[in-house]
């Protein structure tokens, strides 16, 4: 009987038509690709995409020298140097990350202990040269101030978590 | 004026060339639509959307394609025979299409109505084999050479079946001729009394035309791209062409041989407003389709199991039943006239 049946169902190619069928059932799905540049996906409040350095409302910057990103950053991408401002605070004279170094793992973030640097959503920053990538301390507190709503939304959904 | 065209040389000349750019205008333009139509099928079938950026669904792609190919450099390997590497894609493509002189469109419209359509069809097709063996061995490096003999061996399992298959139906017709093997299909498509040949028939038009799952002679997983790994440009886009252009001609003898040609199906009204050339082609897009859709579907054969496959189970079947339709003809006294 195990005979006849293997034979009969290799014989009506009940296998190879199972199969056909299951493929054209998945032809009239649904599709699952997102037609990228028009179409985005939502993402979450914890991306870690392209940072950003913040300032305060008053337009003082964040950052007060502390390096402890600078300590953190396991990719050693970020570079920092400090001097005393006339006023007496503390500031950066020179905040640097180099992009390509930076392996995106957030560390600087979480270290941060007045979330001046932060990463935000953008994930978009290709650039045609290797040189564009190393970000200098304008082009993070610019950043930060293209971003400002995003990332206070982002650091205000995720606090209850942190 | 129908004088000149019907009698005079020249003029029968001029009108040969004139149909043969009508078949042939849409019948590459037909090739160059299936290449997106395969990837848009299989794309659905994997639940992706395949191109749609070019033009509108992506119309454009290949032509966007063909022009990238164009501009390409032609590299010949060092190593390789000049001639003859460049004579293949030629080859392959020539054939792809002179095959196409006796493919009946409607009741009478082909270029050459010859008493023996089959057999020049068969022969055609038979030598499409040439063009991927003389690549493989002009190419002069290794992959393409595993290429063309796993072809060559291919090629040899399945004609011997395919052509008990045609046997089989020109018993039931009496006659060579393309035309009227469509017409003996009046009151049925052969595709009823003869499923299981029409089966082995379009099976073995997949090993015929490389396509998977019998695309040893390419193989990109094991070898690369097989007998066409050393070409590039303008060679390889006439190889792909001519592929393509093969297949189309293996789902015009399908559709001949089974579906019963330009014929509406059953004959009955609503079907019969519509002309012979739509059905014509409608058929061939459904084989078509079905060519891909087996594409998306199953694995590549592993080398014995498609010599096994033609030798020990195509060849005994098409035989036994070759000779079940002939006695049942003989006994039922059903034998064509014309015999």
């Amino acid at each position: 009987m195990a005979f006849l049946d293997r034979t009969a169902r290799s014989l009506l190619l009940s296998e190879l038509v199972g199969g056909m069928a299951l493929t054209l059932k998945y032809f009239f799905k649904k599709k699952v690709t997102i037609n990228y540049p028009y179409e985005r996906q939502a993402l979450s409040p914890r991306f870690r995409g392209e940072h950003a350095l913040r300032r305060y409302p008053n337009g003082e910057e964040r950052c007060i020298a502390c390096k402890l990103c600078e300590a953190v950053c396991p990719a050693q991408a970020i570079t920092i140097e400090a001097e005393a401002r006339e006023d007496g605070s503390r500031r950066t004279t020179r905040y640097d990350i180099d992009m390509t170094k930076c392996i995106y793992c957030g560390l600087c973030e979480e270290a941060c202990p007045v979330d001046a640097i932060v990463e935000g959503p953008n994930l978009e920053f290709a650039t045609e040269t290797r040189e564009e990538l190393l970000y200098d301390k304008a082009r993070l507190l610019e950043n930060g101030d293209r971003w400002e709503p995003a990332l206070a939304k982002r650091l205000e959904q995720d606090a209850p978590y942190r | 004026m129908v004088d000149f065209l019907f009698n005079h040389p020249v003029g029968v000349t001029l009108l040969t060339v004139a149909k043969a750019l009508a078949l042939l205008v849409p019948l590459l333009v037909a090739v160059a639509m299936m290449t997106l139509a395969e990837r848009k099928i299989m794309a659905a079938i994997q639940l992706r959307r395949g191109p749609n950026v070019v033009g509108p669904f992506g119309l454009l792609q290949p032509f966007a394609d063909a022009i990238k190919m164009i501009m390409k450099e032609t590299i010949i390997p060092t190593g390789a025979n000049r001639v003859l590497f460049l004579m293949a894609p030629m080859l392959t493509f020539a054939l792809a299409m002179i095959a196409w002189a006796v493919i009946p469109v409607n009741d009478g419209w082909a270029i050459a109505d010859i008493n023996v359509g089959i057999l020049y069809l068969f022969a055609i097709s038979s030598m499409g084999v040439y063009g991927i063996i003389i690549a493989g061995w002009a190419s002069n490096s290794k992959y393409p050479f595993m290429g063309a003999l796993r072809s060559a061996a291919q090629m040899v399992s399945y004609e011997v079946s395919m052509g008990f298959v045609i046997v089989t139906v020109l018993l039931c017709v009496g006659s060579l001729n393309l035309n009227a093997i469509v017409k003996a299909q009046e009151t049925i498509w052969f595709v009823i009394p003869l499923f299981p040949m029409a089966i082995i028939f379009f099976i073995s038009t997949l090993a015929e035309t490389n396509r998977s799952p019998f695309d040893l002679p390419e193989g990109e997983s094991e070898i690369v791209a097989g007998f066409f790994v050393e070409y590039s440009s303008m060679s390889f886009a006439l190889f792909f062409l001519g592929e393509y252009a093969n297949m189309f001609l293996m789902a015009a003898m399908t559709t001949i041989l089974f579906l019963g040609g330009w014929l509406p199906p059953f004959g009955i009204e609503p079907f019969t407003w519509i002309p012979g050339p739509v059905w014509f082609v409608l058929k061939i897009c459904f084989i078509m389709f079905v060519f891909v859709w087996v594409r998306a579907t199953f694995p590549r054969y592993r080398y014995d199991q498609l010599m096994r496959l033609g030798w020990k189970v195509f060849l005994p079947f098409s035989l036994f039943y070759l000779v079940l339709v002939a006695g049942v003809l003989l006994a039922m006294g059903w034998l064509p006239k014309a015999v």
